[in-house]
């Protein structure tokens, strides 16, 4: 396994008045744990609220945990500070949802590209340009791109400079958080099959983040779904789509929109709102909404529990307790 | 691979390509020639500005009665030809505005970089500092400072700086919290960028537009400071010649009728001032959409 | 009211006329269609394809420098190229209204729910202010929205994002429109709670008999949505027709692309079907057939003459040369 990621928990506090007494705290992401192997993607889905972004962010540590601890390679990140930050972050680079605000507007595309390599590596001006070269053809851009400015580029096609930026220092996993949903849709397909192209040539594992069921399922081996801080299901991609456990995960699904018209789905609609993480509900926290709600989920958090080759965390399965890390491989 | 949408103004040395539309024409034709005016001035004017024949005092300009072709605006109460005296003193103007202007502009947007990015205490320090400048009120601030150190030029240079610079670190502070938010930024992190790499890289460039913009809206400002400097008498010192300056001596003479004294010397500072602003207003309206398109 | 279709539009074109009239954007070219009461009729298309343009111009809600410049529409019988600006408002609200996609940006901060949605009936119907809340109350309800009574006093920030979308067709709804025009309503909207809005939209569309024209990129809302399709691209409708026959047998290359682009459910081991290059600008449109520089069928006559519509089944036609 490349990434573990063991009960990341991060809590943003809420404070008031001028001296900043904590009045609450934001639960963005409460006790995650999920593993991404090496070649392999990870898929995570949720609503508004649910945390993906944010364990992104502590992935790509834009942000520290509060608690838990996130190990790459067999080594925890612990308080990486110097040469061990630097060598995390060679490993570990990101894709993000807008392209047209990834790339800084007054740098030439080549220079966009290559400053990964420019602020890690002491590379002549030669080298760096043979990389910059490199990039841009396995991204598919012509290579007259590197003295243009972004905006200058379609959507679609900034989005290949900022994947062709992140593959600059060779990583072994890329967070994509929302790559596609800002492009056009006979533009998404072609950024996914390179993705996919990529990931098969060059051994990368991705955390891909999308609101997308459809693309994630399609990208994806294994896949997590949160809601309000905590995964609620995850499992093999292919078994949770098809057949999902967790009642968030069926209303989700049945929530997808169809691909032809006479597509049946039972219609599970939930009533309600997202509760804010500010002040998750007791017990389980989608337990106001589910539609098998029982007396047991307003008082007891359900934990991950094995359930038809997932895991589960739902007092409906009562499973076998599995450690409450990691995915069965493969 | 589709074309950019509008002309884009960017740094001089990324993209000259700029569409000017009428209305910055005629202010950059304004402003092109008096700077063209402050650097030849050696050349183009007639006479010694500091220098005045007595006995030709209080000539009016050329084409009313009593003027001569020989003193084309008329003369001063020391007999100094008013037009070289007004070529001469847009150098002093000039000078004296876009040096405060640019001195301003470097220290305020520095540190507002520093303010907005790093945030903390760095950001509480300057920010209260800022705040109590920004409390004094600027000219009377001005006249103070300029009590104190004595006029030159230079000095009033400094002076207006020092009054100036807290317009643009508010500004830019507030461009840079946005900016610190944008997903370029936090690519350059993931990236391994230090701080101070992305602010020299990232943050910077991205509030040149604003920079700029604030800095042409300053120099209306600071050159009417200047002038009221002048005017009461702490800017800068005579016989060089500055427009607030023949306005405050030609205020002597505004009783006896000699108007164009003060109108000609007011009319300059009005151009100036005027056509700044409106090229201020316009590079704001062409740089901006940029920005939030980008 | 006559027993004819709802709304008609013939050879409808919209131009953007750029500054001192020089640049010429065909933003909406050639546009006919049919929409008949109750029915649901979906305008998919993506960026430059003209979708909003063509929702805009139904309304006669058009920015400065676009303008309708031939065609015909007809609503209910009635000319509406013919109306004055003071009929359009009469029309606009009451008998067409419309939803956009951004709730936030659909909703004034400073007014209160109640106000907003009591607005137009105060307008169209000159209600009193009492009677117009009370009316707004009982939308509130008609839109699923908890204890109204509570909501019509507060602001727009103190609602989520799907009770705003909820509050603008709540809004939309009040004085009782024939049609509804909904550009991308759920774009902005959660995964479940846009299943709620459309579950919504198709319980209000029932109840009240409203025909609704859906804008939009995503064609699963077609499929969920709507009785017939429209596809747009560079300003023109390539292909229309019943959404089962859309969807079983696309004739134009565009829409069978787009369709295998999408992924599906229980296919994740196919590699989707991409498709080359990037929408047209619709400043700068290729000649011939505007889809050709990305069509994997094109033949010669693609690059020289724009193929007109050729029909294909019943009320199913696409204007591509391999149709003729």
């Amino acid at each position: 396994m490349l990434l573990d990621v063991r009960n990341l928990t991060k809590h943003f506090p809420v404070k008031r008045g001028l001296f900043g007494g904590e009045v609450g705290r934001v639960r963005a992401v409460d006790d995650v744990s999920f593993v991404v192997e090496t070649g392999r993607t990870l898929g995570i889905v949720g609503e508004s609220g649910c945390g993906k972004t944010t364990t992104a962010k502590l992935v790509l540590l834009l942000e520290r945990p509060t608690a838990g601890e996130i190990r790459f390679d067999g080594h925890p990140l612990g308080s990486l500070q110097g040469e061990g930050l630097r060598a995390y972050r060679r490993s570990v680079q990101a894709v993000f949802q807008d392209p047209y605000a990834s790339l800084n507007p007054r740098m030439r595309v080549g220079e966009i590209i290559a400053e990964p390599l420019v602020t890690n590596e002491r590379l002549t001006a030669d080298e760096t340009r043979v990389q910059i070269h490199r990039l841009l053809d396995i991204v598919g851009l012509p290579q007259r791109s590197a003295t243009l400015f972004p905006h200058e580029f379609s959507g679609g096609q900034r989005q290949r400079i900022a994947i062709a930026r992140s593959l600059a220092l060779s990583p072994k996993v890329i967070v994509l958080d929302e790559p596609v949903s800002a492009l056009d849709v006979s533009i998404r397909a072609q950024i996914l099959n390179l993705l996919r192209d990529l990931q098969r040539d060059l051994g990368l594992s991705y955390l891909f983040i999308a609101h997308d069921l459809a693309a994630v399922a399609h990208m994806s081996h294994v896949i997590a779904v949160m809601y309000l801080g905590q995964i609620v299901e995850i499992g093999e991609a292919r078994a949770v789509a098809r057949s999902p456990q967790h009642p968030y995960t069926q209303a989700l699904f049945a929530a997808a929109l169809p691909s032809h018209p006479d597509e049946r789905r039972d219609e599970i609609i939930l009533m309600g709102e997202v509760p804010s993480p500010l002040n998750p509900p007791a017990g389980c926290r989608f337990h106001p909404r589910c539609p098998f709600v029982m007396d047991r989920c307003r008082v007891e958090v359900p934990t991950l529990r094995d359930s038809e080759g997932r895991e589960v965390a739902c007092h409906l399965y009562t499973g076998v307790v599995s450690a409450p890390t990691g995915v069965p491989a493969g | 691979m589709s074309n950019s949408r509008a002309a884009s103004l960017t740094l001089p040395w990324r993209f000259p390509s700029v569409r000017i539309e009428a209305q910055a024409l005629i202010p950059i034709v304004i402003l092109t020639v008096l700077m063209l005016t402050a650097i030849f001035a050696d050349v183009i004017a007639p006479y010694n500005p500091e220098i005045g024949t007595l006995g030709d005092r209080f000539q009016p300009p050329a084409w009313l009665t009593g003027g001569s072709t020989a003193h084309l605006l008329g003369t001063d109460h020391l007999g100094r030809d008013v037009l070289s005296r007004l070529i001469f003193g847009a150098r002093v103007s000039m000078v004296v505005g876009f040096m405060a202007v640019i001195f301003a502009g470097v220290v305020g947007t520095v540190l507002g970089v520093l303010s907005g990015y790093l945030g903390g205490w760095v950001d509480q320090l300057i920010m209260r500092i800022t705040d109590t400048w920004l409390a004094l009120p600027g000219l009377t601030f001005a006249i103070f400072l300029a009590a104190i150190v004595g006029p030159s030029m230079w000095n009033i240079v400094i002076i207006l700086a020092l009054v100036f610079w807290t317009r643009y670190a508010r500004v830019i502070r507030g461009e840079v919290l946005s900016l610190r938010e944008r997903d370029f930024v936090r690519l350059a992190i993931v990236a391994g960028c230090s701080k101070r790499t992305i602010m020299r890289r990232h943050i910077l460039p991205n509030v040149l537009n604003s920079a700029i913009v604030i800095a042409t809206l300053m120099l209306g400002i600071v050159i009417v400071t200047e002038a009221s400097l002048s005017f009461l008498g702490v800017g800068v010192p005579p016989p060089k010649p500055a427009w607030g300056l023949m306005l405050a001596d030609g205020k002597k003479g505004m009783m006896a009728g000699y108007w164009w004294l003060t109108v000609l010397p007011g009319t300059c500072i009005a151009l100036l001032v005027l056509s700044s602003n409106l090229l201020g207003d316009w590079l704001r309206v062409k740089l901006d959409p940029q920005l939030r398109q980008l | 009211m006559t027993g004819g279709p709802l709304l008609e539009l013939d050879g409808l074109s919209t131009h953007y006329v750029g500054a001192r009239g020089t640049r010429i954007t065909r933003a909406v070219e050639d546009v006919s269609l049919t929409l008949n009461a109750g029915e649901t009729l979906g305008i998919v298309g993506e960026s430059g394809s003209g979708k909003t343009t063509l929702a805009l111009s139904i309304l006669r809600l058009l920015p400065p420098g676009a303008r309708i410049v031939s065609g015909a529409l007809r609503f209910e019988g009635e000319d509406l190229l013919a109306k004055s600006p003071r009929e359009m408002q009469h029309i606009r609200g009451k008998r067409i209204a419309m939803i956009l996609q951004d709730p936030m940006a659909s909703l004034n901060p400073l007014f209160t729910v109640g106000d907003q949605v009591a607005e137009p009936i105060r307008v169209h119907e000159h209600a009193s202010r009492r009677s117009a809340w009370a009316q707004a109350r009982n939308l509130l309800g008609s839109v699923h929205i908890a204890a109204p009574e509570r909501r019509v006093g507060e602001y727009p920030h103190q609602l989520s994002g799907g009770m705003r979308q909820r509050i603008v067709g709540a809004i939309a709804i009040s004085c009782g429109p024939r049609l509804l025009i909904a550009d991308e309503p759920t774009t902005s909207l959660d995964v479940t709670i846009q299943a709620q809005y459309l579950h919504l939209l198709s319980e209000i569309q029932r109840e009240r008999g409203l025909a609704l024209i859906f804008i939009t990129h995503n064609l699963g809302i077609v499929a969920r949505m709507c009785d017939t399709v429209a596809v747009m691209y560079a300003g023109r409708i390539v292909e229309s027709g019943p959404v089962r026959r859309i969807f079983d047998a696309p004739a134009h290359p565009y829409t069978r692309a787009l369709l295998e682009s999408i992924p599906r459910f229980g296919e994740a081991d196919v590699r989707l079907t991409a498709i080359d290059g990037q929408p047209p600008d619709p400043a700068a449109l290729p000649a011939g057939c505007a889809f050709q520089p990305r069509c994997v069928k094109a033949i010669d006559r693609c690059r020289v003459e724009r193929p007109p519509r050729f029909v294909v089944g019943a009320k199913h036609g696409a204007a591509c040369w391999l149709c003729g």
